[in-house]
């Protein structure tokens, strides 16, 4: 009787930390810096098709390819910082939306020129499959694997955007541009840094998703809406708070699903729409 | 007294906005055109004008009231999929079928008004994707009456006022896409060329500031909402009308990024800056697309880059910053 319950909150809460991977970054670059940014999941599709080309065509395992996922696209987002985004800060959510909207647009059509619209297939490390039985309760590897990460890489985020120097000139940057710049900080250069790394680590979500989710072309769109739900339900530019609304939103997709297959993904925008009205700054918001 | 200046004659100001332009004239005689032009395509001219509708309702909310949503076409759809419900089940009148459509969209417009005014910014913007997205879930789950992914089928419409019956080509199709959009038409120009309409701009400029000179931004803003919905709500049960057929894509979030792609191409906050888009966009997509579908999105996104970084107001606000320079230089 409990068992299934807690596989259910299991894959739900591996669910919700895949989102979180899929959305920290979004949470930088939204959450942070305020920009509307509906490109995210193209840099994160481009994180997936790096390492899946790395794997096939070049034979690399697969932990190799994931620092090259994030470096890539976070070379790709300094490019279109430098170049477009740049010039938007400052410019009203409408343009940011259609400036983004039109990157996701082009990265859809490049991937579907490059790859074809077919879901390409990732091949992860045998130690990786399989599931460990604990009590009737069947964990799968990956996604034990998956919440491993979510916890080190939300926590390494918090402990260097907080406690180092590094991280404490991006927070100044972004919390007072004119002050910033007043005590001598590279403001540009900040903006650039900060922006490839949330773009990089949409590129390791990414990465990562593939052998849950799969990629195909679609991805920059599909998944787009579930990342702009964990941000704006967890709070603009709390991690925390993006970490608390992936596992909510995680195990009620996945809880939904299992119980009452009939709603589908019903649910999770009815509980989007809830959460907002409730507190329209997020949960954890602070603006 | 003598005369004020056009600054400071809010009424001569007004009616100086509301007098008809040649090349208005012009426009509206050359929508006639495709009836002797292009015959063949009259089926593609009526999609036109059912977008450009669509793209008109959207400008009153997003280029005069400045409320960005990315979940227009859940009023699209719902106005589609009430006037084909009504002609599935034996009332096939084509009126009555788009008044049940804006009744429809209206009321779930005027309903969720009350959340829409209360937001802005991005909690704003992810409550219109999520209010799309619920009922595109919806639609999509609730085969029975909506015949979910299939689409409706088995939509049959009586001939328009007893007398012409919907044909192969397109004729009647396209006349009355054509004479509703000129109607509606009508009626936003009057709209936003009176005081509630400049109103409406001076809450897209400032929000706050409105209530202050007895301007109360939310009724407006909830006001014109539900007449955008009403509108969307008439473009949707057109286009199921003409085509007998609702598809689950009337709903989908990929209508709302493209009416907001036409709007903005053509000039978001000008009365024909959806038409214009809506024309270049639904022609470049019907030679292109067929051609090679998935790359058309990478001419679309070009495009999109291309406006934002350097055409602010779409491609009306482009000519008319170009006209302004001629004019200037002239004198």
């Amino acid at each position: 009787m409990l068992g299934p319950f807690v596989g259910v909150l299991f894959d739900g809460f591996a669910y919700g930390m895949l989102l979180f991977l899929l959305s920290v970054g979004l949470s930088v670059t939204l959450g942070m810096m305020n920009f509307v940014n509906l490109a995210h999941c193209a840099f994160a599709m481009l994180g997936g098709y790096v390492t899946v080309t790395l794997m096939r065509d070049f034979h690399w395992p697969f932990f190799a390819t994931l620092p090259l996922a994030f470096l890539s696209a976070a070379a790709t987002a300094i490019v279109f910082e430098r170049i477009l985004y740049r010039r938007l800060y400052r410019a009203s959510d409408l343009d940011q939306v259609l400036l983004t909207i039109g990157i996701a647009f082009i990265s859809v059509a490049v991937a579907a020129y490059l790859y074809g619209t077919v879901q390409q297939p990732v091949e992860i490390p045998t130690y990786l499959r399989g599931s460990w039985t604990l009590f009737g309760v069947n964990f799968g590897i990956y996604r034990v694997f998956l919440v491993v990460m979510a916890l080190v890489i939300g926590l390494a985020l918090v402990l260097m955007l907080e406690f180092t120097r590094f991280g404490a000139t991006i927070r100044a940057a972004v919390d007072n541009q004119r002050m910033a710049r007043g005590l001598g900080i590279d403001v540009d250069r900040s903006f650039a840094v900060t922006f490839a790394l949330g773009s990089g680590l949409a590129g390791l979500g990414g990465a990562m998703a593939i052998e849950i989710v799969g990629l195909d072309p679609a991805f920059a769109f599909h998944y787009l809406v579930y990342v702009l739900i964990v941000v704006s339900v967890g709070g603009l530019g709390s991690i925390g708070g993006s970490f608390a609304a992936a596992s909510l939103i995680g195990i009620s997709d996945v809880a939904g699903k299992y119980y009452v297959p009939e709603l589908g993904a019903f649910l999770i925008y009815l509980v989007m729409l809830a959460l907002l009205m409730w507190r329209p700054a997020g949960l954890f918001g602070k603006r | 007294m003598t005369p004020a200046s056009p600054a400071f004659a809010p009424q001569a100001y007004l009616q100086a906005q509301t007098r008809w332009h040649a090349i208005e004239l012009v426009f509206w005689l050359s929508c006639l055109l495709p009836f002797v032009l292009f015959p063949n395509y009259l089926v593609l001219a009526s999609q036109i004008a059912i977008t450009a509708l669509f793209a008109l309702s959207l400008d009153l909310i997003l280029g005069y009231a400045g409320i960005v949503s990315l979940g227009h076409a859940a009023f699209f759809g719902l106005g589609a999929y009430s006037a084909g419900l009504l002609a599935k089940h034996g009332w096939g009148e084509p009126l009555s079928g788009l008044v049940l459509g804006a009744l429809v969209a209206a009321f779930v417009g005027y309903v969720s008004s009350f959340v829409i005014a209360r937001f802005r910014h991005l909690t704003l913007i992810m409550i219109t994707l999520g209010f799309g997205l619920l009922l595109h879930e919806l639609a999509n789950k609730a085969h029975w009456l909506t015949g979910g992914a299939d689409g409706l089928q088995g939509v049959r419409m009586w001939p328009l006022l007893g007398t012409f019956t919907f044909d192969l080509w397109g004729y009647t199709a396209y006349a009355y896409s054509l004479l509703v959009l000129f109607a509606v038409f009508l009626v936003t120009r009057r709209l936003i060329n009176s005081p509630f309409g400049l109103s409406l701009r001076g809450i897209r400029e400032n929000p706050v500031r409105m209530p202050a000179i007895g301007a109360p931004s939310a009724a407006h803003i909830r006001k014109i909402y539900t007449l955008s919905a009403a509108i969307a709500g008439i473009a949707g049960a057109l286009l199921a009308q003409t085509t007998e057929t609702v598809s689950l894509e009337t709903l989908s979030f990929q209508r709302s990024a493209d009416v907001l792609v036409i709007l903005v191409l053509g000039g978001a906050g000008r009365l024909y800056g959806g038409f214009v888009g809506a024309i270049i966009f639904m022609v470049a997509r019907d030679r292109f697309s067929g051609v090679t579908p998935q790359y058309w999105y990478f001419g679309i996104g070009v495009l999109l880059i291309a406006v934002v970084m350097f055409l602010p107001n779409g491609i009306l606000g482009g000519l008319a910053r170009l006209a302004a320079s001629w004019r200037s230089k002239a004198t």
